[in-house]
This record gives C-alpha cells, sequence and structure tokens, in this order.
C-alpha cells in the first residue's frame, strides 16, 4: 500500500512541505521546490506594493494545479487578523488549506496559543482546513486537533533558528495522543533534523530558511526530501532497540580455533 | 476624491470602480485579492463596485513566505 500523508480530503506522497521565503528569485524558488518533491508550499499574504507593482507574481511561477497552495497568517498577532488574512486567502481560490500561526512575540515568534485558539474555532466553522503552528506543548495539539484542526504542527524550535528538535519528549507525547497528523513546522537546521523528526514518526515536516538559507539552497532541498524519506521508511521499518553491550553480527560458530 | 488604498492615502477620479482603479495602477485582477471597508469584494464584482471617497480599500497577493 502506499504511504500517504493525508490533510483534509487530500492525500500526499511527499511528507516535506516548504517555504517560498528568502529565495534569491522566483527562479530559484522554483528550482529548489522542484528538487524538494514537495507537493505542498506555504505563502504569506501581504499588500501589492501600489507604487511598484512587481509585474511578476510568486504564482506565476509556481503553478497551483502542480501544487497545493498553502497560505499562511505569518505576521499576525491577533486572532482577528490571522481570522481576516485566512478569508483574504480564501477568495485567492487556492483552497481552504491554511497555516494558522498567531504570533506572541517578535523576539522568538513563539505562537499566542490563546489566540491560536481562538482563531483555529472560528476557521474550522467556517470550513477551512485548519493546520495550527503551535509550541511542542501536548495540551494545545489536544486542544486544537478536538477543536477540529486537520493536523497540528509543532515547532522543533524557534522559527529560522535551525536548532534542530529542542525537546523531543515532548513531541513524543504529542505522537503518542495525536488523532491527526502531526508535522513538525520551524526550527529544523538540516537534513538530519528532519530525519529525526520523521524516525520519531512525525508524519511530516514544514520548513523554509533550512533551505532557503542554505549556501546551496538547491542542494539543500535535496538533502531534505532525502532525510525525510529516510526518516519515514527507518520509522516504517522499526528501529533495533538501543542496548549497553555488543552483540556480534558474525556467527560465534566455526570460528578458527 | 481621497481612498486609503493600502493604508495610504491616494487621490483617484471619481466615479472609478474597483476593476478600473486596479487596471489603472496595472495590478493583474487575476492575482490579487480586494477588500473594501473590511468586506471581501469578489473578483466578479471588482466591475460592478464603485468607490466612494473615505474608502479604505486592501489589494493583496501571495508572496514567499514560510
Amino acid at each position: 500500500m502506499e504511504d500517504l500523508l493525508k490533510l483534509g480530503d487530500k492525500s500526499y506522497r511527499s511528507r516535506l512541505i516548504v517555504g517560498t521565503g528568502k529565495y534569491k528569485d522566483f527562479a530559484e524558488t522554483r528550482k529548489a521546490i522542484e528538487v524538494s518533491g514537495a507537493e505542498i508550499v506555504t505563502v504569506a499574504v501581504r499588500r501589492v506594493n501600489i507604487t511598484d507593482p512587481n509585474k511578476e507574481n510568486l504564482l506565476d511561477y509556481l503553478d497551483p494545479k502542480r501544487y497545493t497552495i498553502l497560505p499562511n497568517t505569518a505576521g499576525c498577532y491577533t486572532a482577528d487578523d490571522a481570522v481576516r488574512t485566512c478569508r483574504l486567502a480564501r477568495e485567492a481560490g487556492v483552497g481552504k488549506m491554511i497555516k494558522l500561526e498567531v504570533i506572541g512575540d517578535d523576539k522568538t515568534l513563539f505562537p499566542d496559543i490563546p489566540a491560536t485558539l481562538e482563531a483555529a474555532k472560528i476557521l474550522v466553522k467556517e470550513g477551512f482546513v485548519v493546520l495550527p503552528y503551535i509550541n511542542d506543548d501536548p495540551i494545545t495539539a489536544k486542544k486544537l486537533q478536538e477543536i477540529g484542526c486537520a493536523a497540528v504542527m509543532p515547532l522543533a524550535a524557534p522559527i529560522g533558528s535551525g536548532l534542530g528538535i529542542r525537546n523531543p519528549y515532548n513531541i513524543r507525547i504529542i505522537l503518542e495522543q495525536a488523532t491527526v497528523p502531526v508535522i513538525v513546522d520551524a526550527g529544523v537546521g538540516t537534513a538530519s533534523d528532519a530525519a529525526i523528526a520523521m524516525e520519531m514518526g512525525c508524519d511530516g515536516v514544514l520548513m523554509n530558511t533550512a533551505i532557503a538559507g542554505a549556501r546551496d539552497p538547491i542542494l539543500m532541498a535535496e538533502a531534505m526530501r532525502l532525510g525525510v524519506d529516510a526518516g519515514r521508511k527507518a520509522f516504517l521499518a522499526g528501529r533495533i532497540v538501543k542496548k549497553l553491550y555488543a552483540t556480534a553480527s558474525s556467527p560465534i560458530d566455526g570460528i578458527l580455533g | 476624491m481621497k481612498i486609503h488604498l493600502n493604508g495610504e492615502e491616494k487621490e483617484i477620479a471619481d466615479g472609478l470602480s474597483i476593476a478600473q482603479l486596479l487596471e489603472e495602477l496595472q495590478i493583474r485582477s487575476g492575482r490579487v485579492v480586494v477588500e473594501l471597508n473590511r468586506d471581501i469584494v469578489s473578483r466578479e464584482a471588482h466591475g460592478s463596485t464603485l468607490l466612494k471617497g473615505g474608502d479604505a480599500l486592501e489589494v493583496v497577493h501571495f508572496v514567499g513566505g514560510g
């Protein structure tokens, strides 16, 4: 049976979700995303620059027929702003799946959880497929899945920090109790971070800076694809138990005496 | 007349529709979403929605983000 990531009413072969920010230009964005194998890409909603309306648009480079466009609510500090942003995004006609993030503080970019819960309730009621960015907090994860979110997305570490999973024990608890996919969102630095998340049993990984900020974003996009795949396969294969002492790999019988 | 366009005051001709304003600004309507006084205006209604002095218009689109 094919191993698919199910979000809302859609299924995906790729378990890597990538952002589209911080690339040198749209051509590099497109290339990196292509190489990453991602089928879902995040975008932000912003005012058009009226004095110099850029004739090129991100969606000229990313065909919404090929990719699921996942608008985010980055930069929103209140539930109201986040809901407003989601409604605008839906009007653009790229579907009803959104990445909900209500930021609590611009230094840490940690989420404002009460505001996230408030926005999630409204958005779920309005028919959005809500993927919320949260702390690595099992209680918040539980509340959001009870509200009806299609996944929960705990951070590995602060957005853009590249620190990798800071609290694997909390992620394990979140995984244990999850009834929806768990996607590690933010804080991944390199391919092994993504592999570790997947080996633990996470359903996917979402990242932007780790790829866009690498010296060679295209090569890192490939590394991340392989890291996520390797981690997923290792999880499905079932790793051996860790032991303190050696166990010989070669037969004990027939040793020259 | 004056309207607020993306947070800035702008002088435009009286009786302009949203579609006409976007055209004047050389903005492709297919790639943007418009909000008038906090209400979303669907693309189909751009032509029939006329602007009034003091209106607050937001024109947004997708940009790179994580």
